[in-house]
């Protein structure tokens, strides 16, 4: 049945191909692999940020029963500097195989120093135990303005700061600076009547995937790696495991398990090259190695610190004239922060005729930076919706009103350059505008409690890549389709009901699965919220390959030309005979012509930017400083929903993350750089009992370039909640909250600078 | 350390397993009898990952030591539906699209299953009170706290 949307398939809700597996526990996930005759790794981690490796010796690990080998950083082949995309940003292999293994020296609490297989795990974690390490202490850099600062001292030798493009010749901690321009700066701020200006500070968060990282790696005899893992992208792993052990990528096989979110913190390869070498010295037995939750907080991930400055210039109808950022980003051991997409989302919802960008990757003795969830969008949002608040309140104008004023649009040029295509940027602040929660008062609490009302904005660019699929049919009409995207959130049933809608069949006939990388082509990683727009675009494609092939051996069947034969509602038709039914035609396949089968690769073009609008109602206890959620709504341009209840979790997950980052989460580091907080406890991140229902506000501006209109959903819930909850924190107090997170403590100090008594 | 041999009712069958005296149940289930369904999350009982219910209760495998479990029952999540399909929380989940990645999924179902076992007309703040010991990362709650109590309206009481 057709519905209101004028599709079969899209936008219905049916049972997710791989959820009874999920619901019983049979799915596997990284850990869960098994193979005969494994050995299991431990890894030794420094307990030092920053030290240099003097010595190692093994010898009375080695001695220990059960113990089969044991690698430390020397075992790793010489990597020369090479750029990889892996997905949400690029990396310098060289940096990547240092933070495999350690080389010279430790750059952070947690770096993998040395690992141990053994036949148990106890076995190899007493024999990592006595692995003695000679160290060097040297003092650790912990922070942006210490690592910025003139004569500090450098993490490597061998980084020079890329200043807008030109090397300098100095060891710096700055790897680069890159700035955006646009307009002439000074004019516009010249132009304006009312000027805000202001720092903003965040913290280091984690991703905070439930499923720590898992790896079992097996180096056969014959030179095959084969490698089941963990990953939002095989193809990466495959490629990183090639480059960090110097093998043909034809070696290499990666066989994708079930993942346990990953939120940009599972692109890279962290325990698989480990086991890879593990494996190889203990005579080709597979070696599987699972990282502990406080590894998992010490050792990888975190997304970036950072310090974040806006200012914003706008005439008193409230039109901006001019707006300038500066931003800093920690790296962490290794250059790579995400201020590159910092720089281009922070005023990117914005039709500003006159900006200057500038963004810093700052080296110091964290983990490296990765990738979460529309990276550096959310320390970058947080900054620049708070500005456009007060603005807001300077100009007396309304939240919405100042952000409809100067929406950007079609047409409208981002400062880092591209100009906007087709955007619901204004549908979707319209949307939120009529919402009953807008329409309704905030009732004022009495007494210590304290209600305020705060919107923000946000956006992510989305994005591509490539995606390859193959589909065959089946003689009972099934579709098997094999796709090499990892399936994060669902993704599975999204492209499933693409094939189904492009073929004109119920989604319950396709048949998905994710399979490993000598089985289908290439396919970027699930990343950048381009799964359900790329490989739905490749399964749209594939759709229309079977249809058309379908309707051919449909043909023969009814001894007419192609052209002749429509398929609709299920069945073939031709004037003057009696239809087909679809089940017919797929079981006659091979008496009409042969099986059908048929691949799927793109390079796809046309992603779709996206906007959303949060409003969110918040409680402060002004003696206990605890910001309680009371509601919150989150509107967003999806372009189109395949599956809107997935869609809604999308929303409703990065608003979750959102609000951990804005009150609760951060690492917390002593003065020598020992992580204090490595585990869920001091870790806190959201729970059920700190979150209100939180409303998902679907809006649709179809993006023109995708058949079904699809943009990418994943990313732009988690760029506004911070901004968004700190506009009601001043709304409910009167104070400006300059860093993240907007904890208990720091509420409370906040509040006592400014005389606000309880 | 001596090898210790455990007997137990898993999810309604009398198994026998050998074990190390520090093993955790969650090892022991994951390690010795292949029952990956009970995952591994923090392994210091903060995220409710590897629940399983204890003669009656909730707890968390990680913080159960495999030998404690001798003569008691214990019911996994690959003990949660019956023979004849799946338990009605289990429908509910897939039906509300409560789960994203799913790694946390067992673990919720099986809490689920306490609280319902115990209350089976649930508030929301009932529902978000008990479910505070389970850490979900993809989804914000709010499609499992409606999971559960769809399932409590429709009667999912104890099996």
């Amino acid at each position: 049945m057709t519905q209101s949307n004028g599709f079969k398939v899209i936008g219905t809700r049916p049972v997710r191909h791989d959820g009874v597996d999920k619901v019983t526990g049979r799915a596997l996930y990284g850990a869960d692999v098994r193979l005969n005759g494994q050995l299991y790794g431990a890894m030794l981690r420094s307990p030092h940020a920053h030290a240099r490796i003097v010595a190692i010796d093994t010898s009375e690990a080695a001695a220990v029963p059960g113990v089969k080998a044991i690698v430390t950083g020397a075992d790793l082949p010489h990597v020369g500097d090479q750029i990889a995309d892996i997905g949400e940003g690029a990396v310098n292999l060289r940096h990547l195989s240092a933070n495999i293994l350690a080389g010279r020296k430790a750059l952070y609490f947690g770096h993998a120093i040395a690992a141990v297989a053994a036949t148990s795990l106890t076995a190899a974690q007493q024999a990592v135990n006595k692995i003695k390490v000679t160290w060097e202490e040297l003092p650790p850099v912990l922070n942006l303005r210490d690592a910025m600062a003139a004569g500090a001292a450098p993490l490597h030798p061998d980084v020079f700061t890329d200043e807008l493009g030109e090397k300098s010749t100095t060891p710096s901690n700055i790897a680069e600076h890159l700035r955006h321009e646009k307009g002439d700066i000074a004019a516009g701020f010249a132009e304006a009547e009312v000027v805000v200006e202001r720092e903003f500070v965040t913290g280091t968060v984690h991703q905070g995937y439930i499923e720590p990282h898992s790896a079992t790696v097996q180096w056969n005899a014959d030179g095959q790696l084969t490698v089941y893992c963990s990953t939002q992208g095989a193809f990466g792993v495959r490629r990183e495991m090639s480059e960090i052990l110097g093998v043909p990528i034809s070696h290499v096989k990666v066989v994708p398990t079930e993942i346990g979110g990953g939120f940009g913190g599972k692109l890279n390869v962290y325990l698989e090259p480990v086991c890879a070498l593990l494996s190889r010295k203990a005579g080709g037995r597979p070696v599987k190695m699972t990282m502990s939750r406080a590894d998992v907080l010490a050792a990888t991930g975190p997304t970036s610190a950072s310090i974040v400055r806006v200012k914003l210039g706008a005439r008193r109808d409230g039109t901006l004239t001019a707006a300038q950022a500066w931003m800093a980003f920690e790296a962490g051991a290794f250059p790579g922060s995400p201020v590159g997409s910092a720089a281009g989302v922070i005023l990117a919802p914005y039709d500003i005729p006159n900006v200057v960008i500038d963004g810093f990757d700052v080296l110091c003795n964290k983990p490296k930076a990765n990738a979460y969830r529309a990276p550096g969008g959310t320390n970058a949002a947080y900054a620049a919706e708070s500005m456009i608040d007060e603005l807001a309140r300077a100009l007396k104008m309304g939240p919405i009103e100042i952000r409809l004023k100067n929406a950007a649009r079609e047409g409208t040029r981002r400062a880092d350059g591209p100009v906007f295509p087709r955007i619901g940027f204004v549908e979707t602040l319209e949307a939120l505008l009529h919402h009953p929660h807008f329409q309704s008062r905030l009732e004022r609490a009495t007494g210590s409690r304290r209600r305020g009302r705060g919107i923000a904005a946000g956006f992510w660019f989305n994005w591509g890549g490539t995606s390859s699929a193959s589909a065959q049919v089946n003689p009972d009409g099934t579709v098997a389709l094999s796709e090499g995207s990892t399936d994060i959130g669902g993704t599975r049933t999204s492209i499933a009901m693409q094939l189904a809608e492009s073929i004109g069949i119920p989604v319950n006939l396709v048949k998905p699965q994710v399979v490993d990388t000598d089985s289908v082509g290439y396919n970027d990683a699930t990343g950048g919220s381009r799964t359900t727009f790329a490989t739905g675009m490749v399964a749209y494609e594939l759709g229309q390959k079977l249809r058309e092939e379908l309707i051919a051996h449909a043909a023969r069947q009814f001894e007419v030309e192609a052209a002749a034969v429509r398929f609709e509602d299920g069945a073939f038709r031709t004037d003057g005979k009696p239809p087909l039914s679809y089940f017919d035609v797929c079981g006659a396949l091979r008496d009409t012509g042969g099986e059908i089968v048929a691949s799927v690769s793109m390079r796809t073009k046309g992603e779709g930017p996206a906007f959303g609008a949060h409003l969110v109602d918040v409680e402060v206890d002004i003696e206990t400083g605890k910001v309680k959620i009371l509601r919150y709504t989150a509107a967003q341009d999806v372009g189109r929903a395949i599956y809107p209840p997935f869609v809604e979790g999308q929303i409703q997950g990065g608003v979750a993350q959102g609000v951990g980052w804005a009150l609760n989460e951060e690492y917390l580091y002593d003065k020598a750089g020992h992580m204090l907080n490595a585990g869920f406890l001091d870790y806190r991140m959201p729970t059920a009992l700190d979150l209100p229902m939180i409303e998902a506000l679907i809006v649709e501006v179809p993006n023109p370039r995708h058949p079904y209109g699809v943009r990418g959903v994943g990313e732009v819930p988690i760029v506004p909640p911070a901004g968004a909850v700190a506009n009601a924190i001043f709304d409910a107090l009167g104070v400006r909250m300059t860093e993240l997170p907007m904890s208990p403590a720091r509420n409370i100090a906040a509040l006592a600078a400014a005389g606000v008594a309880a | 350390m001596s090898t210790l041999a455990v007997t137990t009712t898993l999810n309604g069958e009398t198994v026998t397993f050998l074990c190390e005296p520090h093993e955790t149940l969650l090892t022991a289930l994951r390690d010795r009898l292949m029952l990956t369904g009970t995952k591994e999350g923090c392994s210091n009982g903060n995220c409710g990952a590897c629940n399983v219910i204890l003669d009656g209760t909730l707890v968390n495998s990680c913080l159960v030591l495999a030998a404690e479990v001798d003569g008691h029952q214990i019911t996994t999540i690959e003990g949660i539906a019956g023979p004849n399909g799946l338990h009605p929380l289990q429908t509910s989940f897939l039906e509300n699209a409560a789960l994203q990645c799913g790694i946390c999924t067992p673990g919720f179902i099986v809490a689920s299953k306490a609280l319902l076992d115990k209350n089976p007309q649930p508030t929301e703040r009932e529902v978000r009170h008990w479910l505070a010991g389970n850490l979900c990362r993809c989804t914000g709650y709010d499609k499992i706290v409606r999971a559960v109590l769809e399932a409590a309206s429709a009667g999912a009481t104890k099996e």
